[in-house]
This record gives structure tokens, sequence and C-alpha cells, in this order.
């Protein structure tokens, strides 16, 4: 089904076809970057191929390759053939494919993305702007020359300095509220959690079993003993007191 | 209340205080909230909120989506850099007096979020009284936060706290194993 995309792409298109795979079953047509819009357009229009679902336009950074550093990838989909293909091109920096916007209309906001992230412009995209990012971030982040720890506030920094503040993830910290006894779980005695997830997850009784009821049960007599006879004693200390 | 004197006039009581506790006081059991909730831990959020945690105990239940009738700002989750303006604006325009809870490892620190995107704590664009640590925090860890901002409130101390763990839960008074209570 897919390789008849394939086929019928070579077919048609010829030697402007560079290369053609299927690993695992993805299979895949690389064209280069002046046949990149007239593929698609074929792709989409074609009675054989009716490719009408964009699924996505997405780059890869290759910064130590000579010959072009981005590789544009375009995902797409038949949804009456049902076949799925991946169409590549290679783009140098600075060169612009042509815009996808006018054939799928969901592409407008995908390439936008990738101008934001990687800095390829799109020819004849109507609306070339960043999407995710603010208007005053300077460079393409995920270029794999963007230096990793490199952040650009909009808002400057307050200082904190006096604030003590820990780092997060202590050994108490994350999960403080002890969702797992440890020293348990070392000795062997316990693989479990806290009582209401070890219900849910049935390592543990729930209270609707006996056993369990019946120590719910003795708590709260036990309990209400215990405040009656506070109760009482505290009533009989104000007796005395005011007796005084 | 700090300074409590009770006068017993026989048959009718009076009780004094300083008009500032007494303020706190107000203050601190009337905490109108706005909740600006970004990310995942406004599911914990919700479930502080909602019957079986029940924040309204503590007079905090009411939220308000205006800045200017609120007390308390939640910053529950990830905030991004182009949140910073935005969430800054909002505690301008809170009047004073204003505190602020950043809920979540993400509010307090920006958590694994150590890139381009993320502010790393929203301490760096306001101050933060208190911080409640956790991914997420559970609802008591919440309850803790502000439990501890109400004694910060009466105390009428502005120096930001981390909410400490608890104990174990089957290892806390009361709860022991043995069942005994």
């Amino acid at each position: 089904m897919s390789q008849a995309v394939v086929e019928r792409l070579t077919a048609h298109f010829g030697e402007r076809v560079l290369e053609t795979s299927d690993a695992f079953g993805d299979h895949e047509v690389v064209v280069a970057i002046k046949d990149w819009a007239e593929v698609a357009q074929f792709m989409k229009d074609d009675s054989d191929l009716q490719m009408d679902h964009f699924i996505d336009l997405t780059a890869v950074d290759y910064p130590e390759r000579e010959s072009s550093r981005f590789d544009l990838l375009l995902m797409t989909r038949s949804s009456v053939t049902g076949a799925r293909i991946r169409l590549r091109t290679y783009v140098k920096d600075g060169e612009e494919p042509g815009t996808l916007s006018g054939i799928w209309s969901g592409a407008n906001w995908a390439e936008r993305e990738v101008w934001d992230m990687f800095g390829i412009k799109f020819n004849g995209h109507p609306d070339m702007r960043r999407i995710l990012l603010y208007d005053e971030f300077v460079g393409h982040p995920l270029r794999k020359d963007y230096p990793i720890d490199k952040a650009q506030p909009l808002v400057p920094y307050r200082e904190v300095s006096d604030i003590d503040k820990l780092p997060p993830f202590g050994i108490e910290e994350g999960q403080p509220f002890a969702r797992i006894d440890w020293e348990a779980r070392l000795a062997g005695g316990d693989n479990q959690v806290s009582p209401a997830i070890g219900v849910q997850q049935g390592q543990r009784r729930t209270l609707s079993d006996s056993e369990a009821a019946q120590q719910i049960q003795a708590r709260i007599k036990a309990r209400m003993a215990q405040e009656s006879a506070e109760g009482e004693a505290s009533e009989h200390s104000a007796e005395e007191g005011s007796g005084q | 209340m700090g300074q409590l004197k009770v006068i017993d006039g026989g048959g009718e009581v009076a009780v004094t205080t300083r008009l500032s506790d007494l303020l706190q006081w107000a203050r601190k059991w009337s905490l109108f909230q706005y909740p600006f909730v970004t990310a995942c831990c406004g599911m914990e959020f919700m479930a502080t909120a909602a019957p079986r945690y029940d924040i309204a105990r503590f007079g905090a239940e009411a939220p308000r989506f205006s800045p200017r009738q609120s007390d308390v700002l939640w910053v529950v989750g990830t905030i991004s850099q182009r949140q910073g303006p935005a969430v800054r604006r909002i505690w301008e325009q809170m009047a004073d007096p204003k505190w602020v809870i950043a809920f979540g490892t993400c509010a307090s620190c920006g958590g694994f979020y150590d890139n381009y995107t993320t502010i790393p704590g929203v301490d760096k664009v306001i101050p933060v009284d208190v911080y409640i640590p956790g991914c997420p925090p559970r609802p008591e860890a919440v309850l803790d936060a502000l439990m501890l901002l109400q004694d910060k409130i009466q105390a009428n101390d502005r120096k930001p706290i981390i909410v400490p763990p608890r104990l174990v839960p089957e290892r806390a008074p009361g709860r022991t194993r043995e069942g005994n209570s």
C-alpha cells in the first residue's frame, strides 16, 4: 500500500527521486529541495495517491555535515488508501524550501514551528513568524549549536540571594510525604506504598474486610472511651475549681 | 492571636488584643486566592480544593479571577519564560497585603526544565512566601503550606519558607501499623 506510493512517485518523477527506503515498514522518498513542494502537491492531487492527511513537518540538525545541514521531513497519509509516506529533503543553512501551506493548511503552523526551532524559512509562507517562542528570542533553540544553558528572560531576574532555598529532590524531597516505607522495604518486609494506595492496588485489604473493619471499630471505641473519660475528668476539675 | 487578655466582668466577658493582631487574624482566615494554574500540579490543587481535603476549612476556598480582589497568588505549575511578564503583571496588580505560594517543584525552582523555555523558579520574577516541594505535592503538603502561610501572616513574617516533610504516615503518632490509636 505504502510501497505503491513509492513506486508511483518513482515512476512519475524518475531521476528526480533521489533515494527510497523502507526501514521497518516506514517508506521514505528523498527528493531535492527544488522538487519539495512539487512532489508534495502531486501526492495530494494524484488520483491514485490522494495523500490528504498532513501529519507532521519537522527537521533534524546535523551541524557536522558538510553538504547540507538540515534534514526536512514531511509525514503524510492518505485517508482513502491508508498509505503512509515520509518525504525527506536536505536543506542548507539559509536555503528556503517552498511552502506546503497552500497544499495542506495544517502545514502553516508546522512550518512556523520549524522556523522557530531550526531557523528554516519557507518560501511563499503567508505568515512566517515565530509560533512558540517570543519575538525577542535570539537564535533557534533546537539547533545543536544553541547553548544548552542559555535562557533569554523577558523579565529581568530578581536578586534572591537572601532566600535560603534548598535544591530540589533531596533525600526526603520530591515526594516528601513518604508513599514508600523504605526501611521496611529494604528489610524485605513491606513491598508497599501508603495504605490508601495499597488498597487501590490490591496489596492491602480494603476497609470492608472484617479484620480491618474491626480494627477501625476498635480504634473508634477506644478513642470515644478515652474522650469521655477525659471529659468527665475535666468536668470534675471544673466543679472543684468553682467550689474553691 | 498574639496577646489576648480576657476580662471577666461577671456574666459579660470582654477580650482585648492589639489591633494589628486582630487585623492579621482576620486576614489569615479570609485568604482569597488567585489560582495561576499552568500545569499538572493543577490536579493536586483541585484535589486540595475538593471536599476530601477541603481548603474551605481555612477560609481560603474562594477563587477570584481578578488579581485586584485576591490576597494570595497560587503559582501552580511550570512558568515558561513567555509567561514571565504575565505572572509579574498579575502580581503587580494585586492589592497589598498580598502573598505568593509556589506550588510544586517547577514553580519553586524550575524542576527538571533546565533549559531555554522555563523560568527556574517563579521567585526569579516575583517574591514567594511559601514553597511547596513535590512533583506534584500531595494535598497534605498544600494544606501544610496554607497553615504555614497563616502562621506567617499572624506573625507578620515575610521570610520565605519551605514546607518541611511530614513523617511517614504509618509511623506518625496515632497512625502506627499495629493499629493502636
